[in-house]
């Protein structure tokens, strides 16, 4: 999930809300879709910035573990495959910059916010990738973390966020079966390559399942988001999915998962785990995960130092509308 | 550090003669077709130049000012690492050792390297990279239109296919430098300081040796001098209107196409070559 703790405005009840909040909430209760130019409560309009923001902001961070291996991939077509998948990620955070620009924000107020720390993006990038696995891990679990929030999500109230992530969707499943693949090979390939790959599966396990943001018990913004359906699962059910999903996976590739309490529990119809450390995913929200200085500090680098290049093609932009409209007179 | 021991240069030759006697070559062994080896090289030459760029540009992604930009160096990148794979493939094909593209990105050092020392520069500002790109590419683009033309049909064939996305790095490149050329005090400047500061690298594309001659006596590939003429239009045409000014030296560095390099390329190769060179034989 890349949107995690999302903050939402407090659930109205019914007899609370105006006549335009029951029009507004029995449109979505129908299953219609909210669009831009059309009403909206003030919170629900917050709610989905916040969130699509975080989104966005995550598919953007998110280009740094992975870019960190491009140079680094082990032969021209894994750094092919790679870089295609890094700049899918880089589309996916203009589709969902975009998104946002319909309800009223811009890319670059948008921008400013996470530089100053004002808006956080998932969790998960603030984990370093330290051997050629973590492709292979952050492809297969991470992006599979991320599938399982955005499918549904493609059924959520808002049109252009709802577009935005059936397209997103289509890519990332691609994504999902390069790092299965990349695992794959690592483990059936030599000794090494194979502890190369365990150690990665055990480094990423407990952050992916973080990914979905704290149990549903300690989720104190569900509930209106939910009602507005930007929201569409709870965590716990995410995260119960993910695993039941993986377990197998990871088996079929002969690897263990980092929990001695996995098991199949027949009568839920799905695998018992453990818990990750909750204590370390708010750590990592609090900006003290193991690289949250560096990826934050690589973006804002990288907007500090394209600001002359930025600047110098709106200034172009406008001396040439200057010299069309002389030309024009 | 002991001392080496005294040797006259009779002895070494005496030495050479013996070893020759000792280990005749194989009557069987065919000597190595002169023209293959040109054509091997001249391959390298072109394929190593897309490999080292596309890996340069590469290193921008998740860095560079605008998602756009993260977006387009990523398509040039994938491009350029697409054409290695062609044009490496074909030189392990003519070489004729079994040697794949991988083999020959991964397990070569870098005196066997034959890139156009201006791709091997560092990234520097954002208008280095975007200089660096124009320069190649407007070279580029003039060297496919000449090997498309190629009596080899397998090199005509990719640089018809490499032609046509080169064609756009340069419509992209060329558009950048003029909107930076022409946008505020502070993008001349920095494009004027990077078009002076890799000047000195543009003339190794136009200088030809005995190799060169022979592929294009064949009609195989151009006569690097040859390609001068439409680069400096290009340059003229779009630097004018960048309002940049064409440096006046033609000093030029030199020896990339002939494996010697600048400290830069070690680096590259070090990092490109790390996990092929950890886990020798490993399948990825």
């Amino acid at each position: 999930m890349y949107a995690q703790l999302v903050k939402s405005e407090g659930t109205k009840a019914r007899e609370e809300m105006t006549p335009e909040e029951i029009a507004f909430q029995e449109r979505i209760d129908r299953g219609e879709k909210i669009e831009p130019k059309e009403w909206m409560p003030e919170g629900y309009r917050k709610t989905l910035v916040r969130q699509i923001g975080q989104h966005a902001h995550s598919e953007i961070v998110g280009q740094l573990p992975e870019g960190n291996w491009i140079t680094r991939a082990p032969t021209l077509e894994r750094k092919a495959i790679l870089l295609a998948k890094v700049q899918d990620e880089a589309g996916h955070g203009l589709y969902l910059y975009s998104a946002a620009e319909t309800l009223g924000v811009s890319r670059d107020e948008l921008m400013k916010l996470l530089h100053a720390g004002k808006m956080k993006y998932s969790s998960i990038f603030n984990y370093p990738t330290l051997t050629w696995a973590d492709m292979g891990a952050v492809g297969w679990l991470v992006d599979g973390a991320a599938i399982m929030n955005q499918v549904p999500l493609q059924r959520t109230s808002y049109g252009p966020y709802s577009r935005a992530m059936i397209r997103i969707c289509k890519e990332e499943s691609f994504h999902q079966r390069q790092g299965y693949a990349v695992m794959m090979k690592l483990a059936q390939g030599t000794p090494a390559q194979k502890r190369m790959a365990q150690d990665a599966l055990n480094r990423f396990w407990y952050p992916s399942l973080m990914m979905f943001g704290p149990s549903d018990k300690d989720s104190v913004h569900s509930a209106q988001s939910m009602a507005w359906k930007i929201k569409i699962n709870t965590n716990d059910e995410l995260r119960q999915k993910f695993v039941d999903q993986t377990v197998p996976q990871a088996e079929y590739l002969g690897l263990t998962v980092p929990d001695p309490d996995l098991k199949w529990n027949e009568e839920k119809g799905g695998y018992d785990f453990s818990e990750p450390d909750w204590s370390e995913f708010f750590d990592v929200i609090a900006g003290n995960g193991p690289c949250n200085k560096d990826r934050l500090g690589a973006r804002v680098k990288a907007w500090e130092d394209g600001a002359w290049f930025r600047d110098g093609l709106m200034a172009h932009a406008e001396k040439a509308a200057a010299r069309r409209a002389q030309a024009a007179e | 550090m002991p001392s080496l021991p005294d040797m006259t240069t009779p002895q070494v030759a005496e030495l050479a003669r013996q070893q020759a006697q000792a280990h005749p070559a194989h009557p069987t062994v065919p000597q190595p077709d002169e023209g293959q080896e040109a054509l091997f090289e001249t391959l390298l030459r072109i394929g190593d130049s897309a490999l080292v760029l596309g890996h340069r540009v590469s290193e921008w992604c998740g860095h560079s000012p605008a998602l756009e930009e993260d977006i387009a160096l990523a398509n040039v990148a994938l491009d350029l690492i697409g054409q290695t794979q062609l044009w490496l493939g074909l030189a392990g094909e003519v070489e004729g050792q079994g040697r794949t593209a991988d083999d020959l990105a991964y397990l070569r050092d870098a005196w066997d390297f034959r890139n156009l020392l201006i791709c091997e520069r560092p990234n520097g500002d954002f208008g280095h990279t975007l200089m660096r790109q124009f320069l190649f590419d407007a070279w580029h683009h003039e060297m496919l239109k000449g090997l498309a033309a190629s009596s080899d049909p397998r090199l005509a064939e990719i640089a018809a296919k490499a032609g046509k996305e080169v064609a756009y790095h340069l419509e992209r490149s060329s558009d950048l430098v003029v909107r930076l050329g022409d946008g505020t005090g502070e993008s001349h400047r920095r494009m004027q300081q990077a078009l002076d500061a890799l000047w000195p690298y543009a003339g190794e594309m136009f200088l030809g040796d005995d190799k060169d001659a022979q592929m294009a006596a064949r009609g195989i590939a151009p006569d690097p001098a040859s390609l001068r003429a439409g680069w400096d239009a290009t340059l003229r045409h779009v630097l004018t209107e960048a309002t940049l000014q064409i440096p006046e030296g033609d000093f030029s560095h030199k020896g990339g196409r002939q494996g010697i390099h600048t400290e830069q390329l070690g680096y590259i190769l070090a990092e490109m070559q790390f996990l092929q060179r950890a886990y020798p034989g490993a399948s990825w």
